[in-house]
């Protein structure tokens, strides 16, 4: 890996690969003190005070025939309630867990967008902090609105599920534990954080690998590459939007569905 | 004497080997949403949340394999 790292030409033009360092800038604000930030922070910041103007300015003065703009967040809004709340939790538990869905989903995918947004040009939720608390929030949503369902029985329905035979349990309830306490938040973190780290790496990896073409190389091999390379990561920045949106939609959609299957009758 | 020489860590590889699976079941879960729609159209909508959810399931595995690749290489 260190021999592909920096490449140097006799033009002095060096291709520098991409490392995990790129998440984890220097801070720039308030340095010294418990608050430093550096840009991903920063970025955070701005698009939460971004999210809150929107949102502010889109409901503030709301009509019955709505405008361009409340029509635009309407649609926003109907995506998660129409399509990921009542679909899977029902009216009525759909209007209850509504506000943590939609919070989520409209906070994952404004801190995702910011990866490829000019200037900004890394995602909010490509350090781990902003997809743990996510679903820290989400795990702790779930066994709430289970224990209060079903107090008692959530527990037990969880861990040994009925219709199987008692021996078994001995290999089930491990199997469960570990599947649903322990996995599920893991899994939701993971997602979220290495679809953003993979998305980044990948666009800086085909960027810095244009830029060593056209200006390390200057051959024609070297403009037929760096034409490709080009090509490929403007290609990938709009697979990036899609991926962007989709795991916000995602994130929302598996907590509506622990929190669905939490919510089940028993059976 | 010395035909070929690898440096750098043989676990850099692991990842591509972590994604064979994933990608496969990625391939059947979308492969038979598909056929499923082309069976019965009137169902796409609920068929395409299922499908997410299968891909998201599916695909954590991938993203397992690219996370310890990160912790312990």
């Amino acid at each position: 890996m260190n021999g592909l790292n920096s490449l140097v030409l006799s033009e002095g033009v060096t291709f520098h690969a991409p490392t995990i360092a790129e998440f984890f800038p220097d801070a720039v604000l308030f340095v010294g003190t418990p608050f430093e930030m550096n840009r991903i922070m920063i970025i955070r910041m701005i698009m939460v005070v971004l999210l809150v103007v929107v949102f502010w300015l889109g409901t503030r003065n709301m009509k019955l025939v709505p405008g361009r703009f409340q029509g635009a967040i309407e649609m926003a809004l109907d995506l998660v309630r129409v399509n990921i709340a009542e679909d899977l939790l029902g009216k009525k538990d759909g209007r209850r867990f509504l506000p943590i869905l939609t919070t989520i989903f409209f906070l994952v995918l404004f801190l995702n967008i910011t990866g490829i947004v000019p200037g900004f040009n890394i995602a909010g939720s490509s350090v781990i902090g902003i997809p743990l608390v996510l679903a820290i929030v989400s795990y702790i949503t779930f066994i709430y609105a289970g224990l209060k369902k079903h107090p008692g029985a959530f527990l037990k329905n969880a861990l040994f599920p009925s219709g199987v035979p008692k021996a078994f349990y001995i290999v089930v309830t491990p199997i469960e534990l570990l599947s649903t306490f322990v996995l599920r938040p893991v899994t939701l973190t993971l997602r979220l954080l290495m679809n953003m780290i993979v998305g980044h790496l990948l666009l800086v990896l085909l960027f810095s690998a244009t830029h060593f073409f056209f200006l390390g190389f200057g051959q024609w091999f070297g403009f037929a590459f760096g034409t490709g390379t080009l090509a490929f990561g403007i290609a990938f920045s709009f697979f990036e939007i899609l991926v962007s949106v989709l795991q916000a939609y995602v994130f929302t959609l598996l907590t509506a569905v622990y929190l669905q299957l939490a919510l089940a009758e028993e059976h | 004497m010395v035909l070929a020489e690898i440096t750098g860590n043989i676990a850099t590889i692991g990842y591509g080997l972590a994604a064979i699976g994933p990608a496969i079941g990625v391939g059947i879960v979308v492969g038979k949403t598909i056929e499923s729609v082309a069976r019965q159209p009137e169902l796409q909508g609920r068929l395409t949340v299922l499908m997410y959810i299968g891909i998201a399931f599916t695909e954590a595995l991938a993203f397992v394999g690219i996370a310890t690749g990160f912790i312990f290489v």
